[in-house]
């Protein structure tokens, strides 16, 4: 029979084909920067880092899960059973039929797979992906017919030439996709893509269940800062991009793309693979960045990115709130990229948008964004009789009071919380005027020699002084101490304290009951997450526990914890103010209608900034800390009798020290 | 930026002094100087020079040539000493068809002196606060010279000139960390350093917020707010003396200060 002959032909060729693509794919990647991997323990670790991490995130969709996990893992299990059956002719009937079953099963995910594409969501790419999953049944059908004769189940030269012929054609199809496809960039390139990013991944820290947000700090005394071409990219931040799967997810949680600002992380990443590999996206299917046509992006490994094939619009329309990051399933970092090309523009090219050369020229001059006299940075706090480190010089809990300090609106929330600590009688203490904005928004910017300069003198000043924790009111600078600070501290170093947003500090006050609070009377609440607190650090039980403390039943909005949709405020975004059709922030407070809530809580300055910019009527916006002062009763010791608390919370000696 | 303004021969020289942040009183760009070197650039990015009298290792220097200068030449002296001789000597011998300064420095003796006394030393016409050079044509500029409250004064000026430089001028482009830590800091020793005098006999104290004339507006409506903000100061307008005697003149000047008491 033909296919006896034809068969070990057509695997060996499609075999030694796509070993030509992969080579050929791998130069790609490897014209990129170099980065230190372990390459052993990465390639070891990369089945778990499949199996677990990866379907972590692909089991937040069952369906799809489901069907990805039959689909793939049919495939993998066929194809070596075919090596076996068809390239090396082990004749064993058992073999056989192991190979069926696994046809069997690669079958009947390819059919979900089908039935899911009969009608696509718009977040996913049509084109070559909507061949896919014929392919994949091609494949099962093809092989699986083809081996009947080999497990006895039909006779030898069942069928004759026409059936043998049809056949062949099937197994060309399926080994096409499947096999070649896989190295010449089909949709199927990301799987083997895929499996090489989990095992190079640059964040391996990510996988088991650790989280990794901090921005990599810049060479400052490198030949070119940030990164202009496709080929300024670390190598595995290329093969990263390689590993998309077009699935839309990031594309469907982005605010920018929702506010019709020019931006869609997944073309975004598209356009990185087109970069990387020479030519246009006028193949991609998928939709395009909010107001630009597709098909006249071209770029190449060696061209200027903005110059033809992302416009720094794009790139200044993010808000770094790593929605995209936390939903995609092959766990690329849009952020790193996104930054990284924003370096280039502010520290290269000194085109940072709109207000964002003011906002640094003003932190270089004056260590805050707005360029107020830094020696009026307490200026805020005149009435409160706070303790400053510089006379005190050890105290338990530091203050990080952060910019706040410089806005009226966000005073309110740094005097709710100095209420709430003094009556929870912590022992804490401020820098004063030499404490520096923490250098988030320049970082944001891309100017990371300005952030650098600011956590370096943030460093130092830190280190005066003997403190066992810091708290602070602001996620933005909590991320920059706590992720981001201790790669700049100095050789050898390593910061001596805890840093803590302060919601998770007053939920520790009040667990530790030293905490005297009334019952919250007002109409419905919700809670909006800040992504800095939320998916940069993994703190969504902290402020959900400090509202049902005080009584609060949440009415959670359909996106909230890690799936909460930013309220337009971070990564610079209000100051590069890249135009679009809608304002982030009035989607956010639409979804606060949504739920019918009077009253949004947040645990950030900047969320309370753009979600009180919403024109009323909307709902009010308080940060926790002002509730939590507004639902403070005063101790009047000794005789406690006009507590309007009947015994929730029993009297506790009050101590010194919160450990 | 509009090409047909460039000028492919013309020489620019944009003098730039260490700036001083009012809020924090650290050191920086110089916003008018920033000014100059922007308008410079715009029009004559091939003849440009940025020319500093001082200190070379001055950080802040950095931030014109964070603008996208290749370079910038120092005359290098010390701190004490008078940047006017020592420039004027060097653009004796450049020769440059323009000459841009600030308006006045942000620190030091703040005085605003060096365009008049360069115009002085080199023979040269001084416009002031100048907004805009037009354009360059058969070897005259046409300016505008920023006066309050938005107005232009065209004028024409034969070149060479020298020119301060008014806020009222285009913003100058951000500083790129990078190429400003890349440039070369040309020093150039010019075997001269002559003392500051004045400045010696000075002593720097930071300024207080000189009392202001109250001006009460009565306006009741927003249009009449607008032109109370708007319109030229009222009052007798001032005297405009022309083709006396000068010491007719002078006394006249000379009595104003008195009455203002600037002098006593
Ligand atoms: S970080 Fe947020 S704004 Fe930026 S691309 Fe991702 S989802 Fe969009
Ligand atoms: S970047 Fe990730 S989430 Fe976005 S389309 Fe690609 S694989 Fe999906």
């Amino acid at each position: 029979m033909i296919l006896d002959w034809l068969l070990p032909i057509l695997i060996s060729a499609a075999l030694l084909l796509a070993v030509a693509g992969m080579l050929k794919r791998i130069s790609l990647w490897r014209a990129g920067q170099p980065e230190k991997v372990n390459f052993f323990s990465g390639l070891m670790a990369m089945p778990r880092r499949y199996l677990v991490d990866l379907h972590h995130v692909v089991e937040r969709d069952k369906y799809m899960s489901k069907t990805h996990v039959a689909t793939a893992g049919g495939f993998v299990l066929s194809m070596v059973l075919i090596l076996a059956v068809h390239l090396f002719g082990i004749e064993n009937r058992w073999l056989s039929y192991a190979l069926l079953g696994a046809l069997v099963l690669m079958f009947v995910g390819s059919f979900f797979v089908w039935k899911r594409r009969r009608n696509p969501p718009s977040r996913l790419s049509k084109g070559p992906w909507m061949r896919l999953p014929k392919s994949l049944l091609m494949f099962a059908v093809s092989f699986f017919i083809a081996t009947l004769p080999a497990a006895g189940i039909l006779p030898e030269a069942f069928g004759g030439w026409v059936l043998a012929v049809l056949l062949a054609a099937g197994i060309v199809w399926g080994l096409g996709e499947l096999v070649f496809g896989m190295a010449w960039g089909g949709p199927m390139k990301h799987a083997f893509a895929g499996a090489l990013h989990l095992a190079f991944h640059r964040r391996p820290e990510r996988f088991g269940g650790g989280r990794s947000t901090g921005l990599k700090p810049v060479d400052l005394n490198a030949a070119k800062l940030g990164v202009e071409k496709p080929t300024d990219f670390k190598w595995n931040q290329l093969l990263g991009f390689d590993a998309c799967v077009q699935c839309g997810k990031c594309e469907a949680m982005c605010p920018a793309f929702a506010a019709g600002q020019p931006l869609n992380p997944k073309k975004l990443i598209q356009d990185m693979v087109v970069g990387l590999a020479g030519g246009s996206d006028a193949k991609f299917a998928g939709s395009p960045y909010p107001g630009r046509d597709v098909g006249f992006a071209v770029g190449g490994p060696n061209k200027s990115i903005t110059e033809g094939l992302v416009s720094p619009d794009t790139l200044w329309s993010c808000t770094t709130c790593r929605a995209c990051v936390e939903e995609c399933p092959m766990m690329i970092e849009h952020v790193d990229a996104i930054v990284d090309m924003r370096r280039f523009l502010t520290l290269e090219k000194g085109n940072t948008p709109n207000k964002g050369a003011e906002v640094l020229e003003n932190l270089i001059a004056t260590d805050n964004p707005s360029g107020f006299n830094p020696g009026s940075r307490m200026n805020w706090a005149a009435d409160q009789n706070l303790r400053v480190m510089k006379d005190v010089k050890e105290v338990d809990v530091l203050f990080w009071v952060s910019d706040g300090a410089f806005d009226m609106r966000s005073q309110r929330i740094l005097r709710a919380f100095v209420k709430v600590l003094k009556a929870a009688k912590v022992d804490f203490a401020v820098l004063g005027d030499e404490e520096r904005d923490s250098g988030d928004v320049a970082r944001r910017l891309g100017d990371d020699a300005t952030f650098q300069s600011l956590a370096k003198r943030n460093i130092a000043a830190l280190s005066q002084y003997k403190f066992n924790r810091i708290v602070t009111t602001d996620p933005h600078a909590f991320h920059c101490l706590k992720n981001e600070y201790p790669d700049l501290y100095p050789a050898g170093q390593k910061p001596a304290y805890e840093v803590l947003h302060h919601t998770t500090f007053i939920n520790e006050l009040v667990k530790a009951e030293l905490l005297n609070l009334s019952e919250f009377k007002g109409g419905t609440v919700t809670y909006h997450d800040p992504c800095y607190l939320g998916r940069y650090n993994g703190e969504y039980d902290s402020p959900r526990e400090l509202l049902k403390e005080l009584g609060i039943e949440l009415a959670e909005m359909e996106r909230s914890g890690f799936r909460s949709r930013c309220c337009g405020g971070g990564g610079g975004a209000p100051i590069t103010d890249i135009p679009g059709e809608r304002r982030i922030a009035d989607m956010r407070m639409e979804e606060v209608r949504a739920v019918g809530a009077e009253l949004v809580a947040v645990g950030c300055q900047q969320c309370t900034a753009m979600l009180e910019g919403v024109v009323e009527p909307r709902a009010e916006v308080k940060d926790i800390a002002e509730l939590v002062a507004e639902a403070l009763v005063e101790e009047v010791s000794p005789a406690p009798a006009k507590s309007r608390e009947q015994s929730k919370v029993a009297k506790k000696p009050l101590a010194e020290e919160v450990s | 930026m509009q090409p047909d303004k460039q000028n492919a021969s013309l020489r620019i020289t944009a003098l730039v002094s260490v700036g001083k942040h009012p809020g924090s009183g650290r050191a920086r760009r110089a916003e008018q100087d920033a000014r100059a070197v922007e308008m410079a650039m715009t029009l004559a990015p091939e003849g440009l020079e940025v020319l500093h009298a001082g200190d070379p290792q001055a950080d802040s220097l950095r931030a014109y040539a964070g603008m996208g200068l290749k370079r910038l030449r120092v005359l290098q002296q010390g701190t004490n000493a008078d940047a006017v001789p020592a420039l004027s000597q060097y653009l004796k011998q450049q020769k440059p068809d323009i000459i841009l300064t600030g308006v006045r420095a942000e620190s030091g003796e703040s005085s605003g002196m060096t365009p008049y006394l360069l115009g002085e030393a080199l023979g040269l016409p001084v416009v002031t606060r100048i907004a805009e050079i037009v354009s360059i044509d058969h070897g005259e500029a046409n300016l505008l010279q920023a006066l309050p409250r938005g107005q232009r004064r065209a004028l024409r000026v034969p070149l060479p000139f020298v020119a301060s430089v008014d806020m009222a001028a285009a913003a100058p482009r951000q500083s790129a960390f990078g190429p400003a830590s890349r440039a070369d800091l040309e020093s150039q020793d010019i075997g001269m350093a002559v003392m500051d005098e004045v400045k010696a006999a000075w002593s720097e104290a930071p300024a207080r917020k000189r009392p202001k004339r109250l001006k009460v507006v009565k306006a009741k409506t927003a249009a009449d707010r607008f032109k109370a903000a708007t319109a030229k100061s009222s009052g007798d307008g001032g005297k405009v003396l022309r083709d006396k005697p000068a010491s007719e003149m002078a006394q006249a000047v000379f009595d104003l200060l008195l009455e203002e008491g600037v002098l006593r």
